[in-house]
């Protein structure tokens, strides 16, 4: 559709993940190296995934529509399992990286909490999500046509950039909640972290009823940013400290005694 | 081993994704290619550059569908979603209209004309003179006939195929595709009540840009420049093969003038045009007139192994003739410069075949050049020729007439000779002044002109053999044109009236030029390798700028077919013949054909044909010589492209494109000022379980 659509498509997706990455990661380059080494795990569970997919295709039946439906909705459950089991491995690796680090580096503290690494491990899974969500419809953005003419809805590239803004956000939250649910042991918070991924995904087999997934997924990310926010250690009184600008007095304060 | 087998499975597996990986991507969805679409192309002379050009990343249009020439307001002024591409029914496709389109090229993106399956009442996009400024009349040689003053020859032309457009125009054919088109506008384009339409509207866009600009001599001067290892080439002259063939064969390697020798030449066109590229059939222009001769040939070859005439007989054949005379002219120039086999004083007399298949009556025309004719030598000479015509059609339905004295010659190779020496020469015309063909160099002027029909139940092997009342008239012109053709070249009266065409052979030439050139005939004379060239559809008589047409090739094999005697060489043998004692590369020209499939085998025949049938380069002397300017001969070039297609699709408005880069940008902000708010309070924000004893954070 034009380089205009282009340009806004892109802002819209990675806008967040472009503004999270610029001013919390890009001056830390142990951070990066932890981003990037998130979306290489992403990439390793979408290759599997994808795998398992193509065989699966390939033997099966291509004229039968329903088959193919159903094998569709099995790739989705099967790649959202595969994404969160390379996400319990990630966590698990860098367990084991954080004990090493400590002991290489000559510092007597940990140079990045485990916090930072689930915020980081999960938007590096957030930007190689949405980059393979994004980058093809992008780039038939580009183009003078928009989508139509044999009767689809003219909304798609709109819709699939808040789609993609949504997963980007969604799996930073989901990072910070796992790494905090695996760190003490509560299980039931990872199935939940699980199943609204489940949850979202699915809800993409509502398009092109965009609103219908739409809506419903920003409420998620609502939710799950809540949650996530309460699990990184937040809490309502900070934000109100934060937001009326008492926050300078209450640093002061809480710096005075030892 | 593990390892190495492991490796193995891996290579593999990639190597089969890769093979069996389809998408069903994004572009599907939103663009249609259009497969069966024809392209205008640019061609260059010396002064000018004609036909149609894009823009480098093609031309976007909203499709309007024109009604009626009234209805050109809505695209030229009226329309609020300009550029429009125009779709044309062929009806509209008029110089007036094109003309007003191309005066308001701003509003118009480009133009797609639908061809019919049935031809209109006339349609002639060439101009009405034919080639004025190349022929023989000039101001120093009759200018009162110059420039059509006397006769105009394409009254019906209306000269489209030599403007010049700055928008694309293609050519669509009546299918499904041109009818998903037509849906597409009337499901969005369509303007209810007089208000504009509502956006997504559905646009069309076209590729086609030519790389040459201006005229001949600058796209040749920017092929010379060698900046780099792959200089890149703008253009290249059109040019292809003149066929040639005689009843005595001439030594290939002793070129120029031959004493006491005499020849007359005989000679037809092969080529033709049409307003977009390559699309075109030339049935009355120039196939009527071949086939006569390569019949004429073929019904003079056993009376002159027989009964040899005096003079000898030579068949020529001329590529590019539409274009200026690109064939004469080039072996006029040969003959001039001592580069064939005979010179111009070798040359008794020219009987040239014009178009000789539309009788409006039961007359055919002599055409002969007054201006040489003032010369009583040659006029003497015209007269003879004129008297062995007429008196070769006895016993046959039609009579061979002179037009007014005082009229000059149709466009015609004859011209060309006419330049060099006053020779005498006669063309033979179905017109008595301005010409009967209603499609002259269109893409119309294909088999229905030529009321080429047969019996609906027939196989394609059946519609080969069947005799048709064209092939019929045709056959009795060849018959004509061989006996004149032998009483001028001095053979014996007494063995004249055995001279007859064979109707067999018209009738499986004009199928196989005009109906489909892949039959068991054709597929018989031709080589092996060359039988691909072959299709289910007629050959496309466009000079090009390959070397290698069809039709060149079709009758220099016919020719040899149909002249030459078949030998009991091997194929090795007639590959080098010279080995042999009495055969000689240099007297003729061995070719191994396929030969017909005997009726209880699977393997052809094939055999070895000799024949004095050369082919000669047929490409301008002005591209020999540098002169790039030339007045004097032709200067024709075409461009050169990188590819051309056509697509359609829906655009959006422009508000909802910059709504989106609006919504995108506000996006963008919105979270770069968040978060450098949460990252600078982000100690204060998430404190509530921070560890008394660590300060890092």
């Amino acid at each position: 559709m034009t380089a205009s659509v282009f340009f806004g498509c892109t802002f819209i997706a990675f806008g967040p993940a472009i503004a999270l990455f610029l001013f919390t990661i890009a001056r830390d380059p142990l951070r990066v190296i932890f981003l990037i080494a998130g979306a290489f795990f992403w990439l390793c569970s979408l290759l599997l995934s994808s795998l398992v997919w193509f065989i699966t295709v390939q033997i099966s039946n291509k004229e039968s529509s329903s088959q193919q439906k159903g094998l569709l909705i099995f790739g989705v459950v099967l790649s959202v399992m595969l994404q969160e089991t390379f996400r319990f491995g990630y966590y698990k690796l860098l367990k084991k990286a954080n004990e090493g680090l400590l002991m290489l580096s000559a510092e007597e503290t940990m140079p990045i909490s485990i916090r930072q690494l689930a915020y980081v491990s999960g938007l590096g899974f957030g930007f190689m999500s949405g980059a393979f969500s994004m980058i093809n419809i992008l780039a038939d953005s580009v183009g003078p046509g928009t989508i139509g003419i044999h009767g689809d809805s003219q909304h798609f590239f709109l819709s699939s950039a808040f789609m993609t803004m949504a997963i980007v956000l969604l799996h930073m939250f989901w990072g910070v909640v796992f790494f905090d649910s695996c760190e003490k042991q509560h299980w039931w918070s990872l199935a939940v972290v699980v199943i609204s991924h489940l949850l979202v995904s699915c809800l993409t087999f509502q398009n092109p009823q965009y609103v219908g997934s739409l809506v419903p997924t920003y409420i998620i990310v609502f939710l799950v940013g809540l949650w996530a926010f309460f699990c990184a250690g937040g809490s309502l009184r900070n934000l109100k400290l934060c937001l009326t600008c008492k926050d300078k007095d209450f640093l002061l304060a809480n710096h005075r005694p030892r | 081993m593990g390892l190495e087998s492991s490796k193995w499975a891996i290579i593999f597996l990639v190597c089969w994704l890769y093979k069996n990986v389809s998408c069903n991507s994004v572009e599907q969805k939103i663009y249609v290619e259009l497969n069966n679409t024809v392209p205008c192309v640019r061609l260059l002379n010396a002064t000018h550059q004609i036909g149609c050009q894009s823009s480098i990343s093609g031309d976007t249009g909203v499709i309007h569908v024109l009604e009626s020439e009234a209805d050109l307001e809505w695209p030229l002024s009226k329309g609020p979603n300009p550029p429009y591409m125009v779709l044309l029914e062929s009806s509209l496709f008029t110089r007036s209209i094109m003309m007003k389109m191309k005066n308001e090229s701003n509003r118009v993106a480009g133009v797609a004309v639908v061809v019919p399956n049935t031809s209109p009442p006339e349609f002639s996009p060439h101009t009405t003179c034919p080639n004025e400024n190349t022929g023989v009349y000039s101001d120093n040689y009759g200018p009162n006939l110059a420039h059509c003053n006397t006769t105009v020859w394409n009254p019906l032309g209306n000269g489209l195929s030599y403007e010049e457009f700055d928008f694309p125009v293609f050519s669509l054919k009546e299918d499904n595709e041109t009818e998903f088109i037509k849906q597409c506008y009337l499901d969005h384009n369509r303007a209810v009540n007089g208000s504009a339409p509502q956006y997504p509207l559905c646009a069309m866009q076209l590729f086609s840009h030519m790389h040459a600009v201006t005229n001949t001599p600058t796209c040749m001067r920017r092929n010379d420049i060698n900046f780099s290892i792959n200089p890149e080439m703008v253009c290249d002259p059109l040019g292809d093969y003149n066929v040639w063939g005689s009843i005595r064969p001439y030594n290939d390697t002793v070129l120029g003038h031959k004493e006491n020798e005499s020849v007359v030449i005989a000679a037809a066109r092969l080529d033709s045009r049409a307003f977009f590229w390559e699309v075109s059939t030339g049935a009355e222009g120039s196939i009527s007139g071949f086939v006569t001769l390569l019949a004429a040939a073929q019904a003079l070859r056993e009376v002159t192994h027989k009964a040899p005439p005096t003079r000898n007989i030579l068949f020529a054949f001329f590529q590019g003739e539409t274009f200026d005379y690109i064939g004469s002219s080039r072996m006029v120039y040969d003959m001039e410069n001592g580069k064939f086999v005979i010179d111009l004083d070798n040359v008794h007399s020219i009987l040239e075949i014009g178009q000789v298949a539309v009788h409006s009556g039961t007359n055919l025309f002599l055409h002969s050049d007054p201006v040489s004719r003032s010369n009583d030598t040659v006029n003497d000479e015209v007269e003879n020729f004129v008297k062995n015509l007429q008196s070769s059609t006895a016993g046959l339905s039609f009579l061979l007439v002179e037009p007014n004295v005082s009229q000059p010659l149709p466009p015609s190779s004859l011209q060309r000779f006419l330049r060099a020496q006053p020779i005498p020469g006669i063309v033979l015309a179905d017109h008595e002044s301005a010409f009967n063909n209603r499609y002259y160099e269109s893409f119309y002027d294909n088999a229905a002109n030529l009321n080429l029909t047969y019996p609906s139940d027939l196989s394609p092997e059946e519609q080969l053999e069947f005799v048709t009342e064209t092939a019929k008239s045709l056959t009795d012109v060849a018959t004509v044109v061989a006996r004149a053709l032998y009483k001028q070249a001095g053979g014996d009266d007494s063995q004249v009236n055995t001279i007859k065409a064979d109707p067999k052979i018209v009738t499986q030439m004009l199928y196989g030029f005009l109906v489909s050139s892949n039959n068991s005939w054709f597929q018989a004379v031709m080589a092996p390798e060359l039988k691909n060239i072959l299709k289910p559809s007629p050959p496309e008589y466009y000079v090009g700028v390959v070397m290698s047409s069809t039709p060149t090739r079709l009758v220099q094999y016919l020719l040899a077919n149909l002249t030459g005697a078949a030998t009991n060489l091997t194929q090795s043998q007639c590959q080098k013949p010279d080995e042999l004692p009495n055969e000689s590369r240099q007297m003729y020209s061995y070719l191994w054909v396929q030969g017909i499939v005997p009726p209880n085998s699977t393997q052809r025949d094939s055999f070895c044909v000799r024949a004095s049938v050369r082919l000669t380069k047929a490409v301008s002397p002005a591209f020999e010589l540098g002169e790039y300017a030339s007045k004097d001969y032709s200067t024709w070039t075409e461009s050169r492209w990188k590819f051309i297609k056509a697509r359609i699709f829906l655009v959006a408005s422009r508000d909802l494109e910059m709504l989106t880069l609006g919504v995108g940008v506000a996006v963008l902000f919105t979270s770069l000022l968040v978060t450098y708010f949460i990252s600078t309070k982000a100690d204060v924000l998430f404190s509530s379980t921070r560890e008394p004893a660590s300060a890092a954070y």
